[in-house]
């Protein structure tokens, strides 16, 4: 740093020159303004500048404040307040599309279970009333079957009673004819039928 | 002026661009002024210049502008809760004020303004002006609890309130020093090593080769300061914060 003190130093006594010059009637006075005016050579230190550095630091941040007060903090501030807004405007706007997109599946599996329900429930019909039916035609067909076996059976008992009475008839005849062919007895044909029936006992 | 270009200290002097004078105050509109202006209208012109569009699908101006807001509102809400953002504005000011005069300081030929004690000094004065403001306007005397802790002993008590007392008073002195002497620091070593390397230079070839030493070195430093830059802004801004927050809470 030598060389550079040197030479703040040379530049120092340069500028001296023409001050010490100009104020020549109070050359001491000068001097001591001008020593000031350097401040030793070291600026930050040096408080020739300090009211005019407090004033424009005070002017200009004063005005930078105020700006940033009421002009660009309340826009900014407003730019993210409109955005967290808009998101948790979405944010709803998806849920409630969520919601009603679960409502309308659970309302479709509602639907879903309902028809099979029913589909369930008409199969059931469909099949207890074809088994009814079957039934009624059964049951009709039973007494159908029932009625005609009972016709014919009542034929049967009839033919077979008709039968027996000709059968009767038979006997008599057959003992008419014996009695008069083999044995020459006349007998009267009330007394072949008591016969004939005494001997179906 | 004639000067000497590796001069380190140089670029810390104040030139009157427009003099002012008003009794026997000097008023001036120095190169202070001119950066103090600059920063302040770059900042609020791209503040407001980004965020023109209102997106709401950010561009990346608006990002950058959206990213250091809430970076702030983040910052002060953790250190002075949800009471403290009624400073907010002036936090944000603090903040983007110091980081923006720091980096235009990174700019060659620009000046630093926080390069000046006086400046950061205002600024930390500033900062305690408000918290001893709204501390009396708020608690009114119960401000003052601040410097009696709970909890402590009847006898360390007197010894107590008197380390708060100067630790508190030592604040202003604290915050400003810091940012003004790292700031003041970190560009007299950027210019320190650059005036090497012209130095060297003058020295024919083997000078030239090694200067190469000396130019690695400026532009790790750069890349230092930078960060500097931008970190110096933050601890002001965060611990303008903290003292924000024992306005508002003194009795913690």
């Amino acid at each position: 740093m030598f060389v550079t003190q040197a030479y703040a130093q040379d530049g120092e006594t340069a500028v001296h020159q023409p001050v010490t010059a100009e104020g020549a009637a109070e050359p001491l006075h000068e001097g001591t303004t001008s020593t000031a005016e350097h401040g030793g050579g070291f600026p930050p230190f040096n408080p020739e500048y300090f009211p005019s550095q407090l004033l424009w630091l005070a002017i200009t941040f004063g005005i930078f404040y105020w700006l940033l007060k009421t002009v660009i903090m309340p826009r900014i501030g407003g730019i993210l307040e409109n955005r967290r807004d808009r998101i948790a405007l979405d944010l709803e706007a998806a849920e409630r599309m969520r919601s009603d997109a679960d409502e309308a599946q659970a309302a479709y599996q509602q639907e879903l279970t309902e028809a099979r329900n029913r589909a369930h429930s008409i199969g059931h019909e469909a099949r207890e009333s074809a088994k009814a039916d079957a039934e009624k035609e059964r049951k009709r067909l039973d007494a159908e079957l029932d009625e005609k076996l009972e016709a014919a059976q009542a034929r049967i008992g009839e033919v077979k009673r008709s039968a027996l009475g000709e059968v009767d008839g038979i006997a008599r005849d057959v003992t008419d004819t014996i009695l008069r062919e083999v044995a020459n007895i006349e007998a009267s044909q009330d007394e072949i039928a008591g016969a004939v029936q005494a001997a179906g006992r | 002026m004639e000067h000497d270009p590796t001069d380190p200290i140089h670029q810390f002097q104040i030139n009157r661009i427009v003099p002012i004078k008003i009794g026997d105050w000097d008023f001036s509109f120095t190169n202070s002024a001119l950066f103090m202006v600059l920063t302040v209208a770059v900042t609020a012109a791209f503040l407001y210049y980004t965020t023109r569009g209102r997106g709401l699908v950010p561009s990346r101006g608006q990002s950058i502008t959206e990213l250091t807001y809430e970076f702030t509102a983040n910052m002060l809400r953790d250190a002075a809760g949800t009471a403290g953002m009624r400073f907010f504005p002036f936090v944000f000011s603090i903040f983007t004020f110091v980081l923006v005069a720091n980096l235009f300081g990174m700019v060659p030929y620009f000046f630093t303004v926080t390069s000046h004690l006086i400046v950061t000094f205002a600024l930390a004065m500033l900062v305690m002006a408000v918290v001893v403001g709204y501390g009396l306007m708020k608690h009114g005397l119960h401000f003052f609890k601040l410097f009696v802790p709970e909890g402590v002993p009847g006898v360390l008590l007197p010894l107590v309130v008197l380390i708060e007392v100067v630790s508190f008073l030592s604040r202003p002195v604290s915050l400003s020093v810091r940012l003004f002497a790292n700031m003041l620091a970190g560009h007299i070593t950027l210019k320190v090593f650059a005036g090497f390397i012209v130095s060297l230079s003058a020295f024919g070839a083997l000078g030239i080769l090694g200067s190469i030493l000396p130019l690695l070195m400026v532009v790790a430093l750069t890349a230092l300061e930078f960060l500097v830059a931008a970190l110096q802004a933050y601890v002001f801004a965060v611990l303008t914060c903290m003292y924000l927050n024992d306005a508002i809470h003194p009795g913690h």
